[in-house]
């Protein structure tokens, strides 16, 4: 069942490219400064700003650090970033949607009122207004803010496909024959709703990581961690665009529009698979169809 | 209203679908007046939730940040917003709403005594104009293009488009604001570096003037519409495919309809629909959406009124911002349920 | 008034000269990396003003018909071999629709070949007014059809399902289920088709409507003489409509022959079993039995006869010769592809 998802070709790369950030995240810092001997926060005086070349395969910043390893660096804190908001994140969608789905009624009423209400919030001001009165923010926090602000979406599609689940048959007999509501939740909805909770976590992962860079670039992270945000907002202090230094801001934004793209792969090649409609819109399907009304089938 | 009209004869039952709908509206418009509400709500609680004097604390910052006494009356409007731990705090929230009713968003701390609403007034016009009309164009780029993609899927077009779509979709719109600006106007020096007009020249409707408005503004907007039309064309794409093989497309097929007729009439006109709530949606945007690119381009509308106000710890200019930025998104979605009651037959009731 | 009741009154169409020939048609999926056959050798004859009724359990290849003679079919299905040949009213030479390109084949839809499908709640375009979905179809079919004429004619159009006339500016989703469907009914009639492809139109509705969808098929195919394809996996209601039954199992024809004589005397022991999983009409009610066992997959088929796994009539060879379609019993026309008849010869009689 679940390595049929294997078979798309865009899954497959998608998660590849993710796999290899995490990895990157995990152990990356650990290579750079073992194995490269590089150190993101050691200044080499005789390299300030220096383009990508030896010894500096990115080039340096203003500090003569190292540009790879500060990416790689900024990958652990990108990243960091991604799953402790996505985690937050799905976990209080699934708190409000699946009993708002699952109970009906005024629970619902209550919970969907709020989850509505969130959903009409503008965001980002929002979280840079929150951010700003709270001084000093570190990953950590940054990350607690754009998952308190960003469960809204996913709670409304949970709280949909909550509200099919417990109103199938199954769910119903469970109920009559006297089985309590939260073993029911736990037992027999949330097991239904995996593929959807995992999808929505890469959603919000990658939701959480373009918050955080956007944050970062408005200033509103703690400056002394390194994330890909810090270092595109470093680079924009710096002027970077307009001394032309472009390995200063161009690396940490081309990771995050592929980790973006990775995800947004995997999100499309299992829309593919489980809607037959767009997998019959696939153009590999739409080949083997010209080829076989062009030869006439196997007779 | 609707009981009477339920126990008429039948022949009225079939007048019942305008008071229904009206209903749906005025539902969704109580909600969008309690999110007001919770909004104008919030934004003053929040600050007043934050521990000890924090007024206080604030004018110790400002003041170590400007190396200056602060006047009596630029303390007021500090205390204003975070509240004063010695006032009544229903006393203030009343206050509070009271000045909001005559659009009295106070008065800025870095730009004193100038009100917050003569910033947004200024501000205001240049975002509108710059996110109002690339929204616009990026909406109708990609959803044209997305039908299009859609109605050939598997074609080499639709092989080529959609998978370079998904990526440029996933680039942080800022950042391709700032390889836009680093290639296009400090490589090629096609366009200038920063600002919304040629200083020199004196804000009018002269053309010169008009001129260097979209001098200045080509670049901004192309990066803006190249960062959002992909999810344009991919949502369009995907509900045209999947419209396509509905039933009613597939009748239109077998009516011998004019492959433009079943194309447009039948399939565009359902896909659209998700589409063009999202459209109404993100005009609804339009005020607080390209924050990042003002900042990059120091275009001066509100996103870049919000950044300096951030920077410079600003916040009754901060307040002001995030209240009309939730005003016009509200309004958006208010505009957003009409439009779909009014495209989409079918609604009735639910939201 | 029954359906049967109507039924003596149709010798007044013109019988015996045929509206469509279907010769050998083949119908693959290009899915994965083999084709699959959902549609495999069909052919039959269909005459002017006739009801042919074509059974079959879900994906016995029914739907994969109906598709590919309105050449409605869609990526992955492609017709790989045999003809569809049509037969004008006005005497010309037949065509084959299979070798008509998108803008041959928009002058004969509609006008000479025209669906209503299943559920008419998802073949009405919701966000159309009833009136336009007729007038779109009438005026692209007529060019100095008015805007005005083709609403009128829309209206009725209705009236001749019993639909009244301000209905023609509701959408789809205001009329009941029932109306919908008849509404779907006269859309297909619009431009006078001489052939109405029906895919079990009545499985959206209840039985009182289905009693009444079904009589006005017949009395509407009366006065207008058109012929239908009727598919369904209730045999038993073919037997109210049809004037002949075509029984598919795997994607091929298992059993054609006249109503009367499938239902009366299957030769094919799938037809008994399908006629014995639903209880008749109007004949006294009898012991129900399924039939064991699920479709075979297409992408598998079994050796030899595709029933075979199913049969509880199976003998040698079944699992290694395919049979043939061939002639069997005393009525004309009447055949089956099964070993039993090849064997037993012509004797007759019910085979249970």
């Amino acid at each position: 069942m679940r390595t049929v998802f294997l078979r798309s070709w865009k899954v497959r790369i998608g998660l590849a490219v993710l796999v290899f950030f995490l990895l990157l995240a995990v152990f990356g810092p650990w290579l750079t400064h073992s194995v490269f001997g590089l150190d993101p926060r050691a200044n080499d005086t005789s390299a300030i700003s220096q383009s990508p070349g030896d010894g500096h395969p990115l080039g340096t910043n203003q500090y003569g650090q190292d540009m790879l390893a500060q990416v790689v660096a900024g990958a652990r804190g990108s990243m960091y970033v991604g799953v402790l908001g996505a985690v937050v994140g799905t976990a209080i969608a699934i708190l409000v949607g699946v009993p708002a789905g699952f109970y009906g009624g005024k629970v619902d009423t209550a919970l969907n009122f709020v989850t509505n209400l969130f959903l009409v919030m503008p965001t980002l001001p929002l979280v840079m207004i929150v951010a700003g009165y709270l001084q000093g923010t570190g990953l950590t926090t940054i990350a607690l803010i754009i998952g308190f602000f960003g469960w809204s979406g996913g709670a409304r599609t949970l709280r949909a496909q909550a509200m099919s689940i417990a109103n199938r048959d199954f769910v119903r007999a469970m109920r009559m024959l006297g089985e309590r509501g939260r073993r029911l939740v736990f037992a027999e909805v949330l097991p239904h709703l995996t593929g959807l909770i995992a999808s929505m976590f890469l959603h919000a992962m990658i939701g959480a990581v373009m918050a955080e860079a956007g944050l970062a670039f408005l200033g509103i992270s703690d400056s002394s961690s390194i994330s890909w945000g810090t270092m595109i907002q470093g680079a924009q202090q710096q002027s970077a665009v307009l001394r032309g230094l472009w390995w200063w801001f161009v690396p940490p934004g081309l990771c995050i529009a592929l980790i973006g793209t990775a995800a947004a792969l995997v999100n499309f090649g299992i829309d593919e698979l489980a809607n037959p409609k767009l997998r019959a819109a696939r153009p590999a399907t739409v080949r083997r169809t010209k080829q076989l009304a062009r030869t006439g089938g196997a007779a | 209203m609707t009981a009477i009209a339920a126990s008429a004869a039948p022949a009225a039952g079939r007048r019942l679908r305008i008071p229904r709908r009206w209903g749906f509206l005025l539902r969704r418009l109580g909600f969008y007046l309690a999110a007001t509400w919770s909004a104008i709500t919030l934004n003053f609680f929040l600050p007043r939730m934050m521990p000890g004097d924090p007024s206080a604390a604030i004018v110790e910052k400002l003041q170590a940040v400007s190396g200056q006494q602060m006047s009596p009356s630029a303390m007021e409007s500090v205390q204003k917003v975070f509240g004063n731990p010695h006032a009544n705090i229903f006393r203030q929230y009343v206050d509070y709403l009271v000045q909001l009713a005559h659009f009295d968003l106070g008065i800025s701390i870095s730009n004193y005594p100038t009100p917050v609403t003569s910033l947004l007034r200024q501000g205001l016009p240049w975002t509108m104009l710059l996110v109002g009309v690339t929204t616009v164009i990026a909406f109708v780029l990609g959803t044209g293009i997305g039908a299009m993609a859609g109605w050939k899927a598997g074609s080499r077009f639709d092989a080529i488009v959609s998978p370079l779509t998904t990526f440029v979709s996933a680039v942080p719109y800022f950042w391709m604001a700032l390889v836009g600006l680093w290639f296009f106007a400090f490589q090629l020096d096609w366009f200038p570096l920063s600002g919304g007009y040629d200083a020199d020249l004196s804000i009018g409707f002269s053309p010169s003037f008009v001129l260097s408005v979209l001098h200045y503004g080509a670049l901004p907007a192309a990066t803006i519409v190249f960062s959002a039309f992909g999810g344009w064309l991919l949502g369009m794409r995907n509900m045209t495919v999947t419209t396509v093989r509905e039933d009613y497309v597939l009748l239109a097929q077998a009516k011998g309809l004019s492959g433009r007729r079943v194309m447009l009439r039948y399939a565009a006109r359902n896909a659209v629909l998700p589409n063009f709530t999202g459209f109404t949606l993100a005009l609804g945007h339009v005020v607080g959406g390209a924050l990042l690119t003002e900042v990059v381009f120091n275009y001066p509308g509100i996103g870049y009124l919000l950044y300096t106000s951030l920077q410079q710890r600003d916040y009754p200019v901060m307040q002001g911002v995030f209240f009309l930025i939730t005003l016009t998104v509200l309004l958006a979605n208010l505009l957003a349920d009409s439009v779909y009651v009014l495209l989409d037959p079918r609604i009735r009731e639910g939201g | 008034m029954t359906v049967h009741a109507e039924k003596p009154l149709q010798p007044m169409i013109p019988a015996g000269q045929a509206v469509l020939d279907v010769r050998g048609l083949t119908v693959e999926y290009a899915t994965g990396a083999e084709p699959v056959r959902a549609c495999t050798d069909i052919s039959f004859t269909l005459r002017r003003g006739e009801i042919l009724g074509v059974a079959g359990e879900s994906g016995s290849g029914k739907s994969t018909l109906i598709t590919a003679l309105t050449r409605l079919q869609r990526p992955p299905a492609v017709t790989t071999g045999g003809e569809i040949l049509f037969h004008g009213r006005d005497g010309a030479k037949p065509v084959d629709l299979v070798t008509l390109d998108g803008r041959q084949l928009r002058r004969y839809r509609w006008t000479a070949l025209s669906i209503v499908l299943q559920s008419a709640m998802d073949a009405l375009n919701p966000v159309m007014r009833i009136g336009a979905q007729f007038a779109d179809v009438l005026r692209a079919h007529d060019r100095t059809l008015g805007k005005r004429a083709a609403w009128a004619r829309a209206e009725e159009l209705l009236a001749l399902v019993g639909i009244s006339a301000d209905r023609v500016r509701d959408y789809p989703h205001q009329l009941s289920g029932g109306m919908r469907q008849r509404a779907a009914i006269a859309l297909a009639l619009a431009c006078r088709p001489e052939l109405v492809v029906m895919d079990e139109p009545t499985t959206a509705v209840d039985v009182v409507m289905q009693r009444q969808i079904l009589a006005q098929v017949l009395r509407l195919r009366r006065e207008l003489g058109f012929a239908v394809v009727f598919v369904t996996h209730d045999l038993s209601l073919l037997l109210e409509l049809a004037d002949r039954i075509a029984v598919m199992y795997a994607g091929r024809i298992v059993e054609v022959g006249e109503a009367a004589a499938i239902y009366g005397a299957p030769k094919h022991p799938y037809t008994q079993g399908l006629r014995d999983s639903f209880p008749p009409l109007h004949a006294p009610l009898r012991d129900l039995h399924g039939i064991p066992g699920t479709p075979p997959d297409l992408r598998r088929p079994p050796a030899g006869c595709p029933f075979h796994p199913r049969c509880a009539r199976r003998t040698d060879g079944c699992d290694e010769r395919l049979p043939l379609l061939l002639p069997v019993g005393r009525d004309a026309g009447h055949e089956a592809a099964c070993l039993l008849n090849e064997t037993d010869g012509d004797h007759g009689g019910e085979t249970r």
